[in-house]
């Protein structure tokens, strides 16, 4: 790739240590006729330069609403942010020149081409004539899209769309980016490409701020997570302090036969050192793994095959964001909530 | 769909992202022609959208002339004289309203939010919009008048007469699309910003001086035509197109073009900034 630009230079010193993102006592009201909501409720991040940094919330947490006072599109009514030393407030212009955004509101243009969008966006950025179509077609080659470049974008599938929506996002090569709900209502293949991008974008020195609701994401993907609730930050450390204050997860075994199901409840509890539930389904049982016990449960299988009891059915969840907010709160998330804070969906939802 | 098995490498990834330098800022004329090509590639990808555009004028023409030019002026031919101007400055004036339907849209579907977390001049999404708009208006132009010409409209200002009241409109309608963008920015769905616009607009084109000479109607209605914009704008463009003189009308236009554009601008640019 041949690009040759004018003068300033493409990152800000190389990588200062220091705080990307640094956000005190943020605070967002949004007001209906009837009443006042505090969407956003005081809160405080610091995010180190170069790590991906999770905010994990159900719908409705204020995730959303800490993104866009970050990203300048919401004028915070309460305490101040900063974005690579710029204040979000005072020094919009230079926050918006250093972050690339991708979210459900910050949008590519449906009618355009993928082409067209990315041109427009170059063009805005101070690219011209071919420069800008040099930096295009590097981004489409990048995110596997030169084929349907010339297709206008409303005829992308689910994945498609949010490869476009980054590729719009780096035009610039931010060296900031907020990614919200980055792979919601994406197929796991999907997923699993954008998890990739997102890793390379931060092994080559970016810093992430992203938000989900899913704890596998955050795990997958977060140096530090923060869980948001009702516009507070209610926990925050790393994905292996979050995940160790809920346990790994659970083992659910499924038996051939109901007759050995008080002897394989033995057998769990001698391997896992928990006490397992037994369900109302007569062949299943269940166990919480310990903290730091993954190498018990991989010790569970053989030990079945060992006392000759047929095991078809063998699974190891991953703590979901309802466990999280159980163990946190002491009180699951709210009904409709819930189901928006199942873990990450094994169909697309397009 | 066939591309849904893509690779993406890590090298080709790095490369996009490995941006040596950054190029300076563009100029704000230059970002608002971007936004102006924006509005012509939409016009392109979705010529629907000109459908409006182009039949409103057709089926207005054809039916004031034919079923009211011989009641109300003797001969349709004498009619089309005096209609033509006033048509083409309804169907204009009717067009501008897509201004604020476009920009509501592209508010819903979160392509605004884009352009707002951009580093980019303020104003230039919105006059970029309004630019590219005038070629709607142009386009429309045409046909209004092409048609007036085939059934019989020949106005004595000739071609320079007719150049001149279509630029004149186009001046108005550039400035009076500032109030359409303010009910895009302030409603919530494209189709309220078209409803809220017609009920503005029915009353401006039709209690004007567009379809019949104001001196039958009562006084009360007169002293509404007198006042109405579109009215003088009317008189003006006629008597452009027919070679009339003008002078007092083109400047009443013209004043209240720059006033509009006074008032409503910046109070598009306030909700602009401060839109959640």
């Amino acid at each position: 790739m041949t690009e040759h630009v004018d003068h300033v230079p493409a990152h800000d010193p190389p990588d200062t240590p220091g705080l990307a993102v640094e956000a005190t006592g943020l605070v967002k009201h949004f007001s209906t006729r009837k009443q006042v909501t505090k969407a956003v409720d005081g809160v405080d991040l610091r995010i180190p330069t170069g790590t991906v940094f999770g905010l994990l919330g159900p719908n409705g947490a204020g995730k959303t609403t800490v993104v866009r006072m970050l990203a300048t599109l919401l004028r915070p009514d309460a305490g101040t942010a900063r974005v690579l030393g710029h204040d979000v407030v005072t020094d919009a212009d230079a926050v918006r020149a250093a972050v690339g955004l991708t979210g459900q509101y910050a949008s590519v243009d449906e009618d355009l081409t993928g082409t067209e969008n990315l041109l427009m966006l170059a063009r805005l950025y101070g690219f011209t004539g071919q420069r800008a179509r040099q930096r295009v077609e590097s981004l489409l080659d990048a995110f596997s899209l030169s084929d349907a470049g010339g297709r206008q974008v409303k005829t992308y599938s689910g994945g498609m769309r949010r490869r476009i929506d980054l590729a719009a996002s780096l035009v610039l090569a931010p060296r900031v980016l907020f990614l919200d709900e980055p792979t919601t209502g994406l197929d796991p293949r999907s997923r699993n490409q954008v998890w990739d991008i997102v890793r390379v974008l931060v092994a080559d020195g970016a810093t992430v701020l992203l938000t989900t609701q899913y704890l596998e994401e955050a795990d997958q993907l977060a140096d530090r997570i923060a869980v948001i609730d009702h516009g507070k930050v209610i926990a925050q450390g790393t994905p292996s302090e979050l995940k160790r204050s809920v346990g790994e997860g659970a083992v659910t075994i499924r038996l051939a036969d109901t007759g050995r199901r008080a002897e394989a409840a033995g057998l769990v509890e001698k391997v896992l050192g928990t006490e397992p539930t037994l369900a109302s389904d007569p062949y299943a049982l269940s166990a919480r793994v310990p903290d730091d016990g993954t190498d018990a449960v991989a010790r569970l299988l053989p030990a079945f095959g060992e006392a000759g009891i047929a095991v078809p059915e063998f699974s190891l969840g991953q703590p979901s964001l309802d466990e999280v907010f159980l163990t946190i709160t002491g009180k699951p998330l709210p009904a409709e909530d819930a189901e928006a804070a199942e873990p990450a969906p094994a169909e697309e939802v397009s | 769909m066939s591309t849904e098995s893509p690779t993406i490498t890590t090298s080709a990834l790095r490369d996009a992202v490995a941006l040596p330098e950054r190029p300076s800022r563009p100029s704000p004329v230059s970002m608002t022609l971007t936004f102006a090509w924006r509005a012509l590639l939409k016009i392109k990808h979705v010529p629907e959208q000109l459908f409006d555009v182009l039949v409103s004028p057709v089926i207005f023409t054809l039916m004031f002339t034919y079923l009211f030019g011989g009641a109300l002026a003797g001969s349709t031919s004498a009619y089309i004289q005096f209609l033509l101007p006033g048509i083409l400055v309804q169907t204009i004036v009717f067009v501008t309203v897509y201004t604020g339907y476009t920009l509501n849209t592209d508010i819903t579907k979160g392509v605004f939010d884009r352009f707002r977390s951009l580093p980019i001049w303020r104003p230039a999404p919105i006059v970029g919009a309004l630019l590219g708009d005038t070629v709607r208006y142009t386009i429309a132009s045409i046909v209004c008048i092409g048609l007036g010409l085939l059934i019989g409209f020949r106005p004595d200002g000739g071609f320079v007469g007719v150049v001149l009241g279509v630029l004149l409109l186009l001046v108005f309608a550039f400035s009076l699309s500032w109030i359409f963008t303010i009910l895009g920015l302030l409603l919530r769905t494209p189709n309220s910003v078209m409803g809220v616009s017609m009920m503005v607009l029915m009353p401006l084109t039709f209690a004007s001086n567009i379809f019949v000479d104001p001196s039958t109607m009562p006084t009360a209605l007169q002293r509404f035509v007198d006042v109405n914009p579109v009215s003088h704008l009317v008189t003006a463009v006629r008597a452009l197109m027919g070679g009339q003189p003008v002078g007092s009308e083109i400047v009443w236009v013209l004043v209240a073009s720059v006033a509009l554009t006074a008032v409503f601008g910046p109070i598009t640019m306030r909700l602009y900034r401060t839109r959640h």
